[in-house]
Order: structure tokens, then C-alpha cells, then sequence
């Protein structure tokens, strides 16, 4: 591997790229090569790093950790005579905010540990040589040349991971039942189908660390005696199967993957499989019909896919990040995975914090940290200063929590206890300016549009909880309809054929549990208190404030306003819509939105 | 065993696209999933005598074919517009503002999410989460996520797929 002593990593960023990112690229290797420093400096791109339209096209020097912003070609000779030759920085060019250098995963946060997210932003994804210095495949290399595959199963055990897919079934109990099954060839599968809304901590490792799946995938392999892979990644993660199939291809190249890998008598190959928008495909019954070219319906179970799975042979499916973190494992030991955490949940877990907090964007923590540690410290609190009003662990399956569950410890069994789940990792935290209500109504709209249709309890019970939510959020609702919407989601809960239609009423029995009160206001007082449902609400132009400036008549999408400039415009009840785009562009604050 | 006769409204050059894919890919195990994204990536859709012409040469029913195509909102049996804007719906984007651009863009395209403009320009379809939360509200344009939109910026970037 060439080492070089200074990297330049140039944002080409779709937004970049328009403002001519490849044409810096160029330029830099251009000057380089003429001052003789091409052997030296490396130039290299990366996804973005900055909000592109107040720092774009930019680029950063490392190991100086220089953000330089706002380039043009014509900038660049002065830039490298400057920066490369006499190693002074640039001053003019540095990025006058403070750096950003990546939106979704900033530097780690107090109480944050990244083991699965450690290479991610910090390593090019296109470059096997890169995560093998980040001692990549070297737990491999251990695991083939000198452990059995009992002694690898036996380590995972030890460490006490446990599947991060949500269910949080320990892996190597599921890689022992699978090795046991006395029927070949053994296939492996990698649930890449990230479907829960608000969650996109797989989306990240694949693009930005692929090879630590592929590793974890080699290596569970081994330890079930499995011969093919297939990565099931949805279709909405387009840069995700493109990074994963480079993986791929270059652990082809350096014999990790194929046949005879490191000389042993072991053989494995790998495939990525795209779906193609199915949420449900995240069930592994249905992820493995999906894989086998068929529609993507969930089956019943018994036979577990570690007996019956891919091609009716035993099959061992687990998440991204379960993967991603088996080779750290094994490099390091389970004891000291299993230092982290909780008594009953090992480790760490990344969680995609998003809504109204003031950093959205990735973590990892080890299990323990409670609620409030996560929003409060790690994600630097409510934004706008407003009120914590709850929190959706647990994407649409899970639940909501409230302001007493906030000293809970974040591990698996305590959500459940606490009528939640701790899912794949999503966390979304609302203010208290989200109707619950309207909340378990998008949940519901969700799960029921992508309810496979297979099961009756799950494809009408979804429906007719949808159409009792929606009359609710209407203002048609009675207290009759809070009891019925009560009893079909025991009904669907406790009937349906996947975790999908079983799931799929958790967001609607926690709301009713923590607010029924605003239950109560929708259907009995018309009123909905965090006016947000458009049938209870009704927008005002205060006349002391407003100008008359005509910003809201000219973005109001129905011309509901009238109004002459610099006069106190009006709102047409009949013709608005409710959307509210005419609050949000409104400079003076004069328009405000009431209920009841 | 009658012949099937519709696979001739299938053009020339779709119908070599379509034999290339599926030589291409049909030892695979499982190949019917990989050859209609494909399909559905290269044609832009796959149409009722498309799935019928895949059916034929795959040696599977239409109906293994018909039922896959319609259980996966990715594939779409009508053809797209020029371009096309997918509004994201995770619930960051819900929250975020989405539902409000939607009502915009139905105004200035008079057309309904779901639908092309009558000119074929412009598809606009609703889709799932596509992962990137911390930029909410979010749309796609062929397949680029814009995110941070401002409610007031919005019209233009529709204009200007209407009009290139």
C-alpha cells in the first residue's frame, strides 16, 4: 500500500459536482503533477461535507483537518503553492463556520462509543487497502487459520451479541441451530432491507464501511459452514448496493471471497440482491421469498429459515450491523465486548436520532445510557427551545414513550417492558407541538400500505384501525370508536401471521395509553391541542402584525388570501386547505393557527 | 398451447434490451427479481406485454410474473414522465413539511401525486423513507435526494423540471 503524506478529500456531492467539483479535482492533479507532488499527496472524493450551498465546492486537508470552502479552478495553484509546497494554510480559502463534516455522523458525541461506525467518514469506501489498514480482515485471517468453527461461534457467544434487527436474538445461538441442521449447501443472508421510516444506520455502514459486512458475513459463514451469501438492500439505497458491489468484487480480488479463502478448504461467495420496495421484505420469511424471485409474503413459522430458508435449505439471517460488528468482536474479544452494556444486552448500538431535536443524525452508544443521556446530552436537547413531548423507539412496530420513561436504560428488555421496542434503532423525538393522534395515524397509514395482503387480521384490521384514526383526526370520531380502535388492535396483535400485522397496532395502543386526553379532545370537544389535524384547525391573519407584505398570497398553493399590498390581507376559510405554508413563510409572525 | 401473440407491441429495441437482461441474468437462481429491476431500470417500466414477453422466456406463468411486478411499488407498468420527483414520507419528512410540498406541486403541475403531467415532462410519486432524516423534509429528483428544502424555494426547482 502507498502511503502518502498529506489527503485531500474533494466533496463531489451532487450539488458540488453542478458547481464543478471534478473540475477542482482535475486542477489539483494538474498542479500537482507539475510541482512534482502527485507521489505525495493524494487526492480523493467523497460524499459531502459541508451544506453545499454555503460551502460548496469544497474540499479537506488531512492530516491538517482544513476545511476549504467556496473554490473555483482558478484557486487552486495558489492553494497548492501554498498548502503543498510551503505547507501554510491558506487562510482566505478556510471555511469561515465551523466545520461540518458530515451532517448525519459529526465527531463523536460525549457517551458515544463507535465500534460499527468507527471507519464510517473516516475511510473510502471504493478502497479494500484502506479498511485493511483499519485492520480489516485481519479477524479473518485469525479466525480461518487458527480457530474452528465452534471456537468462533463459542467467542460470539461469549460476547453476548445479539441481533440487532430489533428482536435481539442472541446471533450465535442462531449460528449454532443453523450449523446443526444436518442438511446442505447453507446459505447466509444479510437484512439490509432498512425500511422502518427514520432509521438509516445500515444505509451508512454499507456506503461508508461495506467491508465490515462483507468480513462479518465471511465469518459467520464459516462458523455455520455456509457456502453463498446474498445482501438483501432495498431498493431506495442505490449508493449502498453500488459501494457493497465494489466490496465485493475487490474482497473477490484478494481471495477473501471465493474459493479456498486463505488457503483453507473453505469456500464462500457473495451476492447483493435488490428489492424493490416492500417494507415487509424486512421479515426474513418474506426478505427470503423476495430473494428467490417471488413475491415478498411472509410465511408461517415452523420451519425457522435455520432449517428451511433460501432454496428450502438452512439459512441464517441477520442484520447489517449484527455483521458489521462480528469481526471488532473477534479481533478484541468478547470480553471486551461484553465489558459494555447492560447484564442482559452486550455492547453498543448505533440509533438514528431524528424530528425535533437539535442534532439529528447517527450514534452509537453502548446499551445502559437512558433516554434522556441520548436526547438531552448526545442529542443536544429540543430544538426552538420547545418542550419533550415523546419519543418512537422502535420505527412503526414500536411505541411511543414519554417524559417518565426518560431514566430508563436503553437496552431490550426495558423497552418492551415499558410497552415499546427497541427495534432497529430508530429513535424519533417530538415536541409537543406533534398530535399524537395524527402521528399513530401516519404510523398506521404506513403499516397498512404495506401490509402483504396475506393474512386477513393484518390486511383488514389495518385498514379499519386506519379509517377510525382518520375519522378521529377528522373531528367525526365518537368515544365509541376510542373502544373499538382498542379492541381491534388486540385483535390484530394477537392474530397476525408476521411480526408486521403484530406489530402494527403498538403505535396506537401506546398514543391511547400516554394521551388519551387528546383522544378524548378530537372526538368530544372537535378540538385538536397540538393543531396539527386540518379538519379541527383554522389559520388567522392577525391584523396588528401583518404588513401586508404579500409573501403568504403569493405561496398559499389554493389563493386562499386576499389582499392589497401594505394592507391587512385575509384568510378565505372555505378555500384554505389548512397546510400552513403561509405560517411558515410569514416574516412578522402574523398569522397563527387555532382550534376548537 | 395457443402462441402468445401480444409480445409484438413490444418495440425492436425494447425487445433486444429486454433478451440482453434476461440473458444476462436468467441462470441466476432466483433471476425473475433481478431481471425485472433490470427492466425497470433500463426501460424506465414494465409493461403488461413486457411481463408477458419475460413470462414466455423465462418459462414461468404470467401470473408468477404479473404477481410479482404488482406486489413491489418500485415497478411501475406505465411509462414515466422525463423526470421524476419522489416525495419522501418517513416520518421525518411527514413531520418536516412534505405534505405541504405535495399541495404546492399539485398547484403548479395541476397534476396528482401519483400521475405524469398530461406532457409527459414530470411523475410525481410519493415514496418510503429514503434514509436521510437529518435533511428533512426531502424529495428525490431522478433518484438525487435534495433535502433542507425551504417551502419558498420549492416552486422553482419544480419549474424548472417542467420546463428542461
Amino acid at each position: 500500500m502507498k502511503f502518502f503524506r498529506s489527503h485531500v478529500l474533494v466533496s463531489v456531492d451532487p450539488q458540488c459536482l453542478e458547481m464543478g467539483a471534478h473540475e477542482i479535482v482535475d486542477a489539483l492533479n494538474d498542479e500537482l503533477v507539475s510541482w512534482g507532488l502527485i507521489d505525495e499527496i493524494q487526492v480523493l472524493e467523497t460524499s459531502r461535507l459541508g451544506d453545499p450551498t454555503r460551502f460548496g465546492p469544497d474540499l479537506v486537508v488531512y492530516p491538517e483537518n482544513v476545511h476549504y470552502a467556496n473554490l473555483s479552478v482558478d484557486d487552486i495553484p495558489y492553494l497548492v503553492e501554498e498548502q503543498f509546497l510551503k505547507g501554510r494554510v491558506v487562510e482566505k480559502f478556510v471555511a469561515k463556520e465551523t466545520i461540518v463534516t458530515d451532517d448525519e455522523l459529526g465527531a463523536p458525541k460525549a457517551k458515544e462509543v463507535r465500534i460499527v461506525l468507527r471507519n464510517c467518514g473516516k475511510i473510502d469506501p471504493h478502497n479494500i487497502e484502506e479498511y485493511i489498514a483499519e485492520d480489516g480482515y485481519q479477524a479473518l485471517a485469525n479466525a480461518l487459520t487458527s480457530m474452528t468453527p465452534e471456537q468462533v461461534i463459542d467467542e460470539v457467544m461469549r460476547s453476548g451479541l445479539r441481533g440487532r434487527g430489533g428482536a435481539g436474538f442472541p446471533a450465535a445461538r442462531k449460528w449454532q441451530l443453523c450449523r446443526q441442521v444436518p442438511d446442505n449447501p447453507k446459505y447466509l443472508t444479510c437484512n439490509a432491507d432498512e425500511g422502518d421510516p427514520g432509521a438509516f444506520m445500515n444505509r451508512r455502514v454499507l456506503e461508508s464501511d461495506p467491508h465490515s459486512v462483507v468480513e462479518g458475513m465471511i465469518l459467520a459463514a464459516y462458523a455455520i459452514g455456509a457456502s453463498m451469501g446474498y445482501v438483501y438492500c432495498r431498493a431506495e439505497y442505490p449508493i449502498a448496493v453500488a459501494n457493497l458491489n465494489v466490496a465485493i468484487e475487490q474482497a473477490r480480488e484478494f481471495g477473501f471471497l471465493g474459493n479456498n479463502i486463505f488457503g483453507t478448504d473453505f469456500s464462500f461467495d457473495l451476492e447483493v440482491r435488490m428489492g424493490a420496495g416492500a417494507f415487509v421484505c424486512g421479515e426474513e420469511t418474506a426478505l427470503i421469498a423476495s430473494i428467490e424471485g417471488r413475491r415478498g409474503e411472509p410465511r408461517p413459522r415452523p420451519p425457522f429459515p435455520a432449517v428451511k430458508g433460501v432454496w428450502g435449505k438452512p439459512t441464517n439471517n441477520n442484520n447489517v450491523e449484527t455483521y458489521a460488528v462480528v469481526p471488532q468482536i473477534l479481533l478484541h474479544g468478547a470480553d471486551w465486548y461484553s465489558a459494555m452494556g447492560t447484564e442482559k444486552s452486550k455492547g453498543t448500538k448505533t440509533f438514528a436520532i431524528a424530528g425535533d431535536v437539535v442534532n439529528t443524525g447517527l450514534i452509537e452508544v453502548p446499551f445502559g445510557l437512558s433516554l434522556r443521556d441520548v436526547i438531552f446530552d448526545v442529542g443536544g436537547g429540543i430544538k426552538d427551545g420547545k418542550k419533550f413531548k415523546a419519543i418512537q423507539t422502535g420505527g412503526p412496530m414500536g411505541g411511543c414513550l414519554v417524559e417518565e420513561h426518560l431514566d430508563l436504560p436503553l437496552d431490550y428488555e426495558a423497552l418492551t417492558a415499558a410497552g415499546s421496542m427497541m427495534g432497529s434503532g430508530g429513535l424519533i423525538i417530538m415536541d409537543d407541538e406533534t398530535c399524537m393522534v395524527d402521528i399513530a395515524r401516519f404510523f398506521m397509514e404506513f403499516t397498512q400500505e404495506e401490509s402483504c395482503g396475506k393474512c386477513t387480521p393484518c390486511r383488514v384490521g389495518t385498514r379499519r384501525i386506519l379509517d377510525i384514526l382518520e375519522k378521529i383526526c377528522n373531528g367525526k370520531g365518537t368515544l365509541a370508536d376510542i373502544d373499538r380502535l382498542e379492541m381491534l388492535c388486540e385483535e390484530v396483535a394477537k392474530n397476525s401471521l408476521c411480526g408486521l400485522g403484530q406489530g402494527a397496532p403498538n403505535p396506537v395502543v401506546s398514543t391511547l395509553k400516554h394521551f388519551r386526553e387528546e383522544y378524548i379532545a378530537h372526538v368530544v370537544e372537535k378540538r385538536c391541542p397540538a393543531k396539527v389535524c386540518r379538519a379541527l384547525i383554522r389559520y388567522e391573519i392577525t391584523a396588528s402584525t401583518c404588513t401586508g407584505c404579500t409573501v403568504c398570497a403569493r405561496n398559499c398553493p389554493v389563493e386562499a388570501i386576499s389582499g392589497e399590498r401594505r394592507q391587512v390581507h385575509t384568510i378565505d376559510a372555505k378555500t384554505c386547505i389548512r397546510c400552513g405554508i403561509c405560517a411558515q413563510v410569514c416574516n412578522f409572525n402574523a398569522i397563527s393557527v387555532e382550534s376548537g | 398451447m395457443p402462441e402468445i401473440t401480444q409480445t409484438e407491441e413490444i418495440c425492436e429495441n425494447k425487445r433486444a434490451l429486454l433478451d440482453e437482461i434476461i440473458a444476462t441474468h436468467r441462470h441466476r437462481p432466483g433471476a425473475l427479481m433481478v431481471i425485472l429491476n433490470e427492466t425497470q431500470k433500463q426501460v424506465g417500466y414494465v409493461s403488461e406485454p413486457m411481463q408477458r414477453y419475460v413470462a414466455k422466456k423465462m418459462r414461468v406463468p404470467v401470473g408468477a410474473v404479473h404477481g410479482v411486478v404488482t406486489f413491489y411499488s418500485f415497478f411501475t407498468t406505465q411509462p414515466r414522465g422525463k423526470h421524476t420527483v419522489k416525495f419522501c414520507m418517513g416520518t421525518a419528512c411527514y413531520v418536516g413539511g412534505v405534505p405541504q410540498l405535495m399541495d404546492k406541486a399539485k398547484q403548479l403541475t395541476g397534476t396528482d401525486i401519483g400521475k405524469t403531467t398530461a406532457d409527459g415532462q414530470l411523475t410525481m410519486e410519493v415514496c418510503r423513507c429514503v434514509g436521510a432524516c437529518s435533511q428533512a423534509p426531502v424529495v428525490t429528483v431522478d433518484d438525487e435526494v435534495v433535502g433542507r428544502i425551504k417551502p419558498n424555494k420549492f416552486p422553482q426547482l419544480i419549474k424548472k423540471l417542467l420546463e428542461g
